[in-house]
């Protein structure tokens, strides 16, 4: 039996597509109700990002609660950067305990990049420890051996990075989470299907499922803050070009443009199993990106 | 060595302000090397203080310099025990273990810091310093060609780099090496990648919990341990 409703649709063999929400600073949630409402029929699951850049937020389970209750299927994003092997361990049995069955393993950004700089790192575990705890709860045990009163069961994914600049250790890490356990992969934002279709190529030799990162970008000035300011992100010269192209205020509909032509190329390339939306803050038009991405691709 | 950094002078005058004779005490070891603790700090700074009290016209102080080849022995600190009895406070410019053990060595002394303890490190080059080790008490160089990931890695991860990394540097300085990137470097030179494909446990942080203690075998004890 399937641990969750999106790990039925993992193994469905359909085009699956996951967006993002970003929980707010503070408690007025009636923003990150509303996209969760928007998004909830039009995507197979929507994760809910854990202080994303270290930026201290509203907590990624509270959003997940909040998806669950509006009927739609959670992935609960779960860095390293703030819990300790105890509290990651809790936070897991409480998921599961409230129907929360599917979770994303990310080792965390930096404390350093966010808006607590003074706090302390934890880093008790990274990602591929994180996926074997919780392969090993689902075993009947804790991290320490000791017996569980009832254990849960988790859909679980991690992150990849398939155009990093040195992309050799970051095959070894994909590999060690494939080994640890990782059903799904939701990678890092891609900008163009070049280097995805070799990271493909390697990647199609393991029994994971593949969900391209897609970043929607609002304007040529957002793109090259990225590049300077968010770990890992690379947005190619091309694209911050032709973002520029836009006219001044069209940024969006031209970081749109872009998403909605990255998706149509993976889908009819048939490159991998599905994309992830990340619209950072414009979470309300991730439903016209779709709807454009499918209806094209209908018409081609 | 213990890298460590001396106090801004202004923070050491509110410091010291309550004590009227004071022991500038430095080191001969670490802090000598590093260039904050050592005798010819301890004569610089006798002097920015003195400069200072002239300056503000309010001579309330009178300093004693002295160093000692270790503070963090015992022995070497019986040889201060006469200047111990004439002093109010002793400004210690060694490691946090120097000045610690002076409050112990004296247990009615005052014991000022005059420095900020760092970390342990080596130099790069002339007045640049590297933190290299953390003390975790579970050395594991010899998996990664010799380079510390509990030290070098923001993060201190132990199954290869994050996904933060752009041009061989760390998510958090274009300044910083990824230490991952550096040990896949090295440990492709070295022929012995497979250390980087294990899968890594979780570290056993149970060497942290403070204070740690060393018991020496009996045979090392016997041959009287390495003072010099």
């Amino acid at each position: 039996m399937a641990k969750s409703l999106f790990e039925e649709k993992l193994n469905s063999g359909k085009f699956l597509i996951t967006t993002e929400v970003g929980p707010p600073k503070g408690v007025d949630i009636e923003e990150l109700k509303h996209h969760i409402d928007l998004l909830k029929e039009k995507v197979d699951a929507i994760n809910v990002t854990d202080h994303q850049s270290s930026v201290m937020r509203y907590p990624s389970l509270g959003g997940c609660l909040l998806v669950k209750e509006q009927g739609g299927e959670p992935i609960l994003q779960m860095t390293c950067r703030d819990r300790n092997r105890m509290a990651l361990q809790a936070d897991l049995m409480f998921a599961h305990s409230r129907g929360v069955n599917n979770v994303l393993a990310l080792t965390g950004d930096s404390i350093d990049v966010g808006d607590h700089p003074n706090v302390k790192p934890v880093f008790d575990v990274e990602s591929a420890q994180l996926l074997r705890l919780i392969r090993t709860l689902e075993s009947g045990k804790d991290a320490a051996g000791n017996d569980l009163k009832g254990s849960p069961e988790f859909c679980i994914g991690a992150s990849v990075h398939p155009s990093a600049d040195f992309i050799e250790p970051q095959l070894i890490k994909f590999e060690k989470k494939v080994a640890a356990g990782a059903q799904f992969f939701q990678t890092q934002g891609i900008f163009e299907l070049a280097s995805f279709r070799r990271f493909m190529q390697y990647a199609s030799q393991f029994n994971v499922k593949i969900l391209a990162g897609i970043i929607v970008m609002a304007s040529a000035g957002m793109a090259r803050y990225m590049n300077k300011s968010v770990p890992g992100i690379i947005v190619p010269q091309e694209v911050i070009d032709e973002l520029a192209t836009a006219e001044k205020g069209k940024g969006l509909q031209k970081g749109i443009e872009i998403a909605v032509r990255l998706i149509r190329g993976i889908k009819e390339e048939n490159l991998c199993d599905g994309v992830h939306i990340m619209a950072v803050g414009n979470e309300g038009i991730v439903p016209e990106i779709i709807e454009a991405a499918l209806m094209e691709h209908a018409q081609t | 060595m213990i890298i460590v950094e001396q106090k801004p002078v202004d923070e050491i005058q509110r410091m010291i302000a309550p004590y009227e004779r004071v022991l500038i005490l430095g080191c001969g070891t670490c802090v000598t090397v590093c260039n904050a603790g050592g005798e010819r700090e301890v004569s610089f700074l006798h002097d920015a203080l003195l400069l200072a009290e002239v300056e503000s016209k309010e001579i309330s102080h009178t300093f004693v310099e002295h160093t000692v080849k270790r503070q963090c022995d015992e022995e070497f600190l019986d040889l201060i025990a006469e200047e111990a009895n004439d002093v109010d406070a002793i400004l210690s410019l060694a490691c946090g273990i120097g000045a610690q053990s002076i409050a112990e060595r004296f247990p009615e002394m005052v014991v000022l810091p005059g420095v900020n303890t760092s970390f342990m490190g080596m130099a790069k080059q002339w007045g640049v310093w590297d933190e290299r080790c953390t003390a975790c008490g579970d050395c594991r160089l010899d998996d990664t060609a010799g380079i510390c990931p509990i030290t070098r890695c923001t993060k201190g991860i132990l199954n290869g780099p994050c996904a933060g990394t752009k041009n061989g540097k760390c998510e958090v300085s274009p300044e910083m090496d990824c230490a991952w990137i550096l040990i896949y470097q090295r440990l492709e030179r070295l022929g012995q990648l497979d250390k980087m494909r294990r899968y890594y446990p979780p570290r056993n942080f149970r060497p942290i919990p403070r204070p740690r203690r060393i018991m020496a075998s009996p045979s090392i004890v016997a041959v009287g341990g390495s003072h010099g």
